[in-house]
C-alpha cells in the first residue's frame, strides 16, 4: 500500500497500486511508521517527496470501511478513529527534519488533500487531477486540525471559501491562482515527479540542518502546531 | 552610529558609516534614544520618520561575534531590539524604511517594522538568514513576519529557503512597497512619500494607536502586552526593558 525508497538524498514515499489510496487505519499506521523511518535516517540535505501511482493521490478516509461497522454509532466511531489516527501523520510531517514536497499524480480529496497540504511544497498536474474538499457535499464536519491546516497554508479568504464552502473540484491552473499549490505546470505523472526531484535536489544542496529547518517550519504555523501538540525546540548556536 | 536630520516635518534617521550596522547594544541604545527624541519633539504627531543607512548595508543583523565572545549579550541585544521595535510600533507618526543596502535577520526585522518599505532594485537584498546560519528565530520575529507578509507561500520562501529577496522579488511578495533604480532615488522617493503623507494631515497619536492594534500580535511578544487587555484606553507606550 505504501513504500519508502531512498534515492541519494531523496526519500520517496509512494502510495502504491491503482486504487483510490483511501486512508484506512492500517494505511495510516504504515504511513506514520515510514515517516518515522525517514526521520530516523535523516541527515543534512535529506528531502522527502510523497507521491502515488495511478489516477488518485488519495481520495481521503476509507468511508466504506466506516460504513461496514453496521450501525450509525459504529460508523461514527470508525470515522472518529481515522480522524484521530491521521492527526499524528500531519504532526509527523510538520515535525520532519527535512524539506517535504507533495507530487500530486492525480486527485486529492479531503484527508488526501490534507496529506498534500502538510508538505512544504505541493506540485500538481495541469492536465489531470482535481483538489476537492468533499465534506460540504457529503455532510461531514471538519476536524479542527484540518481547518487549522487550511488556515495555515491558504492565505486568502476567497481561496478558503472556494476550497471549503463551494464543493468545487479545483483543477491545476485554478489551484495555482488560489495559492493552494505551488505549481501545476506538468502534463504527466513523470513531469510532476521530475519537478519535485529537481526542487528537492536544489534544496538538498543547501545541506541545511534538519533540526533547524523543522524548528523554523513549526514557528511558521503556531496555531496548527498548538492543535497538533507540537512545540518548537529552543536552541541557538549560530554558525559564524 | 546614527544621525538624525530634520527636514521640515520629516525626521531622517540614518545608520551612519560604511560598516554592517550590526545591532550591538551601543547602536541599539543610540537608536532608541534617537527615537525617543523624535517622539518628544513637539511636531512629532504631524511628522513622518524615514530610516535609511550609508553604505552597502542597511543592517546585517545582531552582532553575532560579540554574542559569541559574551553569550549573555545575546539576551541583551534581543531585549534592546524588542524595545526599539515596540517604540517604532507605538511611534505617533508614519514610518518609512528607505532600504538602500542589505538587511539581514534582525536587520531585516528592523526594516520590516516600518509602515512602508521602499528599496533599491539595483543592489541589496532582504535576507532572513537564520536557516543558513543555524540561528534560532525568536517567536516575536515570526509574529512580525506573519503580520507583514500575507502569503503563506511567501512566508515559506522567506523563512524556509532563506531567500535573498531583491526589491523586485519583494514587491511581488508584498514585502516591499516600491523599488527604485538607485540608493539616492530610493531616499528621494521616501522623502516624496513622507511629504505626501504630511500633506494628508491627521493626528499621529491616533495613527500610532491604530498601528498598535494592527501589530498587536507583535506587541504581545515584544512588550508582553496582555492579549486580553483592551487597547483603546491603555495608551500603550513602550513599557519594555529598563536596559
Amino acid at each position: 500500500m505504501c513504500t519508502l525508497e531512498k534515492r541519494g538524498d531523496l526519500f520517496l514515499l509512494t502510495l502504491t497500486g491503482d486504487g483510490e489510496h483511501r486512508f484506512h487505519p492500517d494505511t495510516i499506521a504504515t504511513i506514520l511508521s515510514l515517516l518515522e523511518q525517514a526521520k530516523s535516517q535523516s541527515t543534512r540535505g535529506s528531502i522527502l517527496i510523497t507521491t502515488a501511482n495511478g489516477k488518485f493521490f488519495s481520495n481521503g478516509f476509507d468511508l466504506a470501511w466506516a460504513q461496514t461497522a453496521g450501525s450509525i454509532t459504529g460508523a461514527a466511531n470508525r470515522l472518529h478513529q481515522m480522524v484521530e489516527s491521521f492527526k499524528p501523520v500531519v504532526a509527523a510531517l510538520l515535525d520532519l527534519p527535512m524539506p517535504t514536497i507533495a507530487a500530486l499524480n492525480g486527485h486529492a480529496a479531503a484527508a488526501g488533500l490534507m496529506l498534500a497540504l502538510s508538505h512544504d511544497y505541493v506540485f500538481m498536474r495541469k492536465d489531470r487531477g482535481v483538489l476537492y474538499m468533499s465534506e460540504v457535499d457529503i455532510g461531514l464536519s471538519m476536524p479542527d486540525y484540518f481547518s487549522a491546516l487550511v488556515r495555515a497554508k491558504i492565505g486568502t479568504s476567497a481561496a478558503r471559501r472556494e476550497l471549503l464552502l463551494s464543493g468545487k473540484k479545483i483543477r491545476g491552473e485554478e489551484a495555482v491562482g488560489l495559492g493552494i499549490v505551488d505549481s501545476a505546470a506538468y502534463d504527466s505523472e513523470e513531469g510532476v515527479v521530475e519537478a519535485s526531484v529537481r526542487l528537492g535536489e536544489k534544496l538538498a544542496a543547501k545541506k541545511w540542518s534538519g533540526e533547524v529547518y523543522a524548528s523554523i517550519r513549526k514557528s511558521l504555523y503556531p496555531e496548527l502546531c498548538g492543535i497538533l501538540g507540537l512545540e518548537a525546540r529552543v536552541f541557538a548556536t549560530p554558525k559564524l | 552610529m546614527c544621525s538624525l536630520e530634520k527636514r521640515d516635518r520629516l525626521f531622517i534617521l540614518k545608520l551612519t558609516g560604511d560598516g554592517e550596522h550590526r545591532l550591538n547594544p551601543t547602536l541599539l541604545d543610540s537608536l532608541r534614544s534617537t527615537i525617543n527624541k523624535i517622539r518628544s519633539d513637539p511636531s512629532s504627531s504631524r511628522s513622518v520618520l524615514i530610516t535609511t543607512s550609508d553604505g552597502k548595508f542597511f543592517s546585517n543583523g545582531y552582532d553575532l561575534a560579540l554574542a559569541e565572545s559574551n553569550p549573555s549579550l545575546s539576551v541583551v541585544m534581543d531585549a534592546k531590539l524588542r524595545s526599539l521595535i515596540a517604540d517604532l510600533i507605538s511611534l505617533p507618526m508614519p514610518t518609512i524604511a528607505a532600504v538602500t543596502g542589505h538587511a539581514s535577520a534582525a536587520g531585516c526585522i528592523l526594516a520590516m517594522s516600518h509602515d512602508y518599505v521602499l528599496m533599491r532594485r539595483d543592489r541589496g537584498f532582504l535576507y532572513m538568514s537564520e536557516l543558513d546560519i543555524e540561528l534560532k528565530v525568536p517567536a516575536w520575529f515570526m509574529a512580525l513576519i506573519r503580520v507583514k507578509i500575507g502569503s503563506p507561500a511567501a512566508r515559506r520562501d522567506v523563512m524556509l529557503t532563506a531567500a535573498k529577496v531583491t526589491a523586485e522579488m519583494g514587491v511581488e511578495m508584498g514585502i516591499v512597497d516600491s523599488a527604485y533604480d538607485s540608493a539616492a532615488e530610493t531616499v528621494e522617493a521616501a522623502v516624496r512619500l513622507g511629504e505626501e503623507i504630511v500633506m494628508r494631515g491627521g493626528d499621529g497619536h491616533v495613527y500610532g494607536k491604530m498601528r498598535q492594534t494592527l501589530l498587536r500580535e507583535v506587541l504581545v511578544h515584544t512588550i508582553g502586552l496582555d492579549e486580553s487587555a483592551s487597547s483603546a484606553s491603555s495608551g500603550v507606550r513602550n513599557t519594555g526593558s529598563k536596559l
